[in-house]
């Protein structure tokens, strides 16, 4: 094997209390793509962040090319040919692709030169690894594929020869996704070093050469990508055997519960989000959307719910319209059962200041079984909590720990029990897995097929494929505010994919 | 020619009454740009007028109260830069204690110092910035000889030579001649100052790496961080030219506007100039408009307080001095549109676990 770009010894570092990196050893050789997976909270991102000077180790050794190397900032990293791509892009929105390259690497006082130079550079790079991009656009006006490519320039720029990319494919399509793909084949052909953090084991497995498995602040085992296989890596990062793909029989499906008309949302600034949209969804079935996140998913959500208003169009529950000016009352929905689990748990679905006691009935806290006269009854909320934190493996197990404190899985597991145990008979779900881990995602998934095992009808939106695929008696695919092909369970990816990049708009219409 | 002369005399006092305005706005646009809101560009004037005329009444020099007024300001640029910057306080909560201590340190001080009942002693002729009028202009030119004795001295005149040659041209055509010495001559060379500052703060914001990197550090300071360009320093810097700026807008009110200092002699300007930054959406130019704009209006009610108008009559004194903070309201409110401040405003930078 060739020489390694980087070598970490005995890498270690805490938070407080928090031991987010122990004794971390890796060798990353050059020239290869070497991908890092783990849940969240495993301790990926602080080990990268350590590498780009971001943060300060503990203690433990950092080589470059084999001689030890001090990173204290990012800009020691630079100097050392270290780039990265964070997830969420080190961009300046309203600046220009050209001002933002240079940000920071500008030639000398005045920007004349050291855009000229970028000009220059930038057709250089765009002639070697084909990464087209118009030197004057506006970043917020280019799509996330192509600001993606945006930061990937940038550290190119700065001489990177290795590069880190932090969960880069959480925004893209499945098309840019692949884009991606082949512009790190050719970064690794030029003789770059690509290191891929992602918690997508498929990724893993189409693209890198060797794969570094983290659990809990510890690496647990690195492989030859093409040794190991995805159930492998999967019992690697939980540390048990995982079901990937949930099983579930045939929906029987029911009479309509929910019926969704004509329905047009616009957002704050006018633009029409949700564009006549007619479907229904029956009882014992789930419903999935899928889409790339901003074509008008959540929007939908939100009218569905009764917390945006709609523009026109009508939806049914039951056969009762719900109120869409925007004024409905969220204690009336739920009573006629409709229960909500949100997109964005932290701002929407949780009080994260609160106890996990008093999130677990939010929203249901008039319900005369928490009640004792004009007073919460303490004692029914508590031994309620305790029940649902048993039977969803809530961790940690404590009532009265405040809401910020679990972790984004657990977290989501009290949205989840609160809206599942009121037996509401349609369930609406936001992203239902967002940042949540695998062994978390196979819980919640089990229980939302539960659900439509017991009848019930379920909605879920999420932009994750796999999941979609994988609950989803029914696919739905919006994009640009419509609703441009439904498919049954067994579409393809593929198919999917290209429905979501509106490519096959005219043959689904 | 009656009404030409009034015209004249109104929007001579306009440009008058803008200059504090304008630096002050530009002194804002600095720190916000960066993302550092400043309510405490009131508090920073004020104790630039009050140094810079306690610096000039003691040491009988114009520029060196000038230099105190700019060096105190800084000093309280600095006060906010610790709190909201090195320790992340509140940034609102920061500027709002300057003004306070501003507006008592300065009474308490002046009162100690001069016994004047918190003013400071009238400035004398030559402690105060003079007016450039016509007649200093021909004696600068009928007295200007190059001599190599003084090399230095005449190196500096001869920069000035053309631009008075100029000028002193302009005074002399006929009509449009009093117009022209009225409105662009008769000012200090502290208005000058202050209206050479709106280019050259557009240059530096989109010309120079500083305003490359001032500019980005108000919209994403992660992003400037991950480049490896220190946030903290940077906003450091841009608060220093805010307390520049805001030294500079004080020594005005008390060395130019009047000579010598009285108590809370700011009167909200510097809350009217925050106003004219959001009007004048953080840009440069936009912020010389809305501040001649406001300038106006003050110039415009002390010029109509008392004569009578044509259909409502004579209006009381009261009304026309409220008219520019009321018309303020109704631009701020409805005229302006969106006005889309820096991303990061207020908002201090903290690493991302």
């Amino acid at each position: 094997m060739a020489q390694a770009a980087i070598e970490l010894i005995g890498i270690n570092k805490s938070f407080g209390a928090v031991r987010a990196n122990r004794d971390i050893n890796l060798e990353i050789a050059r020239g290869t793509i070497h991908g890092i997976v783990g849940e969240n909270g495993a301790g990926k991102s602080t080990l990268m962040s350590i590498l780009y000077g971001f943060y300060q180790a503990d203690s433990g050794e950092i080589r470059v090319g084999g001689k030890p190397a001090s990173i204290k900032t990012p800009n020691d990293a630079i100097a050392l040919g270290i780039g990265m791509v964070h997830q969420h892009f080190m961009l300046v929105d309203n600046f220009s692709v050209l001002e933002n390259i240079i940000l920071g690497a500008e030639t000398d006082a005045l920007l004349k030169s050291s855009i000229a130079k970028a000009r220059s550079e930038l057709d250089r790079l765009e002639r070697e690894y084909g990464l087209e991009v118009d030197p004057d656009a506006i970043i917020e006006e280019l799509p996330v594929g192509l600001q993606q490519r945006v930061e990937i320039l940038k550290a190119l720029y700065r001489g990177a020869e290795i590069l880190i990319l932090d969960e880069p494919t959480g925004v893209l399509t499945p098309a840019e996704a692949d884009h991606l793909f082949r512009i790190l084949r050719q970064l690794k052909e030029q003789g770059k070093t690509v290191v891929l953090i992602t918690h997508k084991l498929r990724e893993i497995m189409a693209i890198t050469d060797t794969v570094s498995v983290m659990r809990q602040g510890t690496m647990v085992a690195t492989r030859e990508t093409k040794k190991t296989t995805v159930e492998e890596l999967a019992e690697l990062m939980v540390g048990r055997r995982v079901l990937l793909r949930v099983e579930k029989g045939e929906a029987e499906a029911g009479g309509v519960k929910l019926a969704v008309k004509n329905l047009t949302v616009k957002d704050s600034r006018g633009v029409t989000m949700v564009d006549d949209i007619s479907f229904d969804i029956r009882a014992g079935e789930i419903v999935g959307i899928a889409g790339v996140a901003g074509n008008g998913q959540s929007e939908l959500l939100e009218a569905i719910s009764g917390i945006r208003r709609a523009v026109s169009g009508s939806v049914m529950l039951d056969g009762k319209p719900i109120d869409l000016t925007g004024a409905a009352d969220p204690g009336e929905l739920r009573d006629r059962g409709l229960a909500h689990v949100p997109e964005d748990r932290h701002h929407v679905g949780l009080v994260l200041a609160f106890e996990e006691n008093e999130n677990s009935i939010l929203g249901y806290h008039d319900d005369p079984r928490y009640l004792k006269g004009p007073f919460l009854d303490i004692d029914a909320i508590t031994a309620d909590a305790r029940d649902k934190i048993e039977k969803y493996d809530i961790r940690p197990a404590n009532p009265h720990l405040k809401t910020a404190n679990f972790s984004g899985g657990n977290q989501q597991k009290i949205v989840l029990a609160r809206e599942i145990e009121q037996d509401p008979g349609v369930l609406i779900v936001g992203q239902p897995t967002r940042g949540v881990d695998v062994g978390a995602i196979e819980f919640i998934h089990k229980r939302l097929i539960a659900m439509r095992d017991q009848g019930k009808a379920v909605l879920v939106v999420s932009v994750e494929l796999d999941e979609i695929r994988s609950l989803s008696d029914r696919i739905l695919v919006m994009f640009a505010g419509r609703i441009v092909g439904e498919r049954g369970p067994d579409a393809s990816e593929g198919e999917l994919g290209l429905l979501m990049a509106g490519v096959e708009q005219e043959a689904a219409a | 020619m009656d009404l030409l002369n009034a015209v004249v005399q109104v929007l001579d006092s306009t440009i008058r009454l803008s200059v504090p305005l304008l630096l002050a706005c530009l002194a804002g646009l600095y720190s916000e740009r960066a993302g550092i809101f400043d309510i405490g560009l009131e508090g920073k004037m004020l104790v630039g007028a009050f140094a810079g005329a306690a610096a000039a009444s003691v040491f009988h020099s114009a520029f060196l109260g000038l230099g105190m007024a700019i060096l105190i300001s800084v000093a309280f640029a600095m006060v906010h830069g610790f709190a909201s910057i090195t320790h992340r306080g509140n940034q609102i909560v920061s500027g709002v204690a300057i003004n306070f201590i501003a507006a008592g340190s300065t009474i308490i001080l002046g009162q100690a110092w001069f016994q004047q009942g918190g003013r400071t002693p009238a400035l004398q002729s030559g402690e105060r910035f003079e007016s450039i009028t016509a007649d200093t202009i021909s004696n600068f030119l009928a007295n200007y000889s190059f001599s190599s004795a003084d090399l230095l001295a005449s190196i500096r005149g001869l920069v000035l030579y053309l631009p008075a040659l100029l000028f002193d041209a302009l005074a002399r055509i006929p009509g449009f001649g009093p117009v022209f010495s009225e409105l662009l001559l008769g000012h200090s060379i502290l208005v000058y100052f202050a209206f050479a500052m709106v280019p050259f703060t557009w240059w530096v914001l989109y010309r120079t790496r500083f305003g490359l990197r001032l500019r980005a550090v108000g919209e994403n300071p992660a992003a400037v961080d991950t480049a490896g360009i220190s946030v903290a320093w940077l906003r450091y810097r841009a608060l220093i030219c805010t307390g520049v700026l805001t030294g500079v807008a004080g020594a005005y009110l008390s060395m130019v506007q009047t000579s010598g200092f009285v108590k809370d002699m700011t009167a909200g300007k510097g809350y009217i100039a925050l106003a004219a930054l959001i009007f004048a959406k953080w840009k440069p130019v936009n912020a010389m408009f809305a501040c001649l704009l406001f300038g106006f209006l003050d110039a415009a009610s002390i010029r109509l307080q008392g004569s009578p108008l044509p259909v409502v009559g004579k209006v009381s004194a009261q009304f026309m001095q409220a008219l520019p903070y009321v018309l303020t309201v109704i631009l701020l409110a409805g005229f302006i549109g969106k006005a889309i401040p820096p991303r990061a405003g207020g908002v201090p930078y903290v690493k991302e676990r």
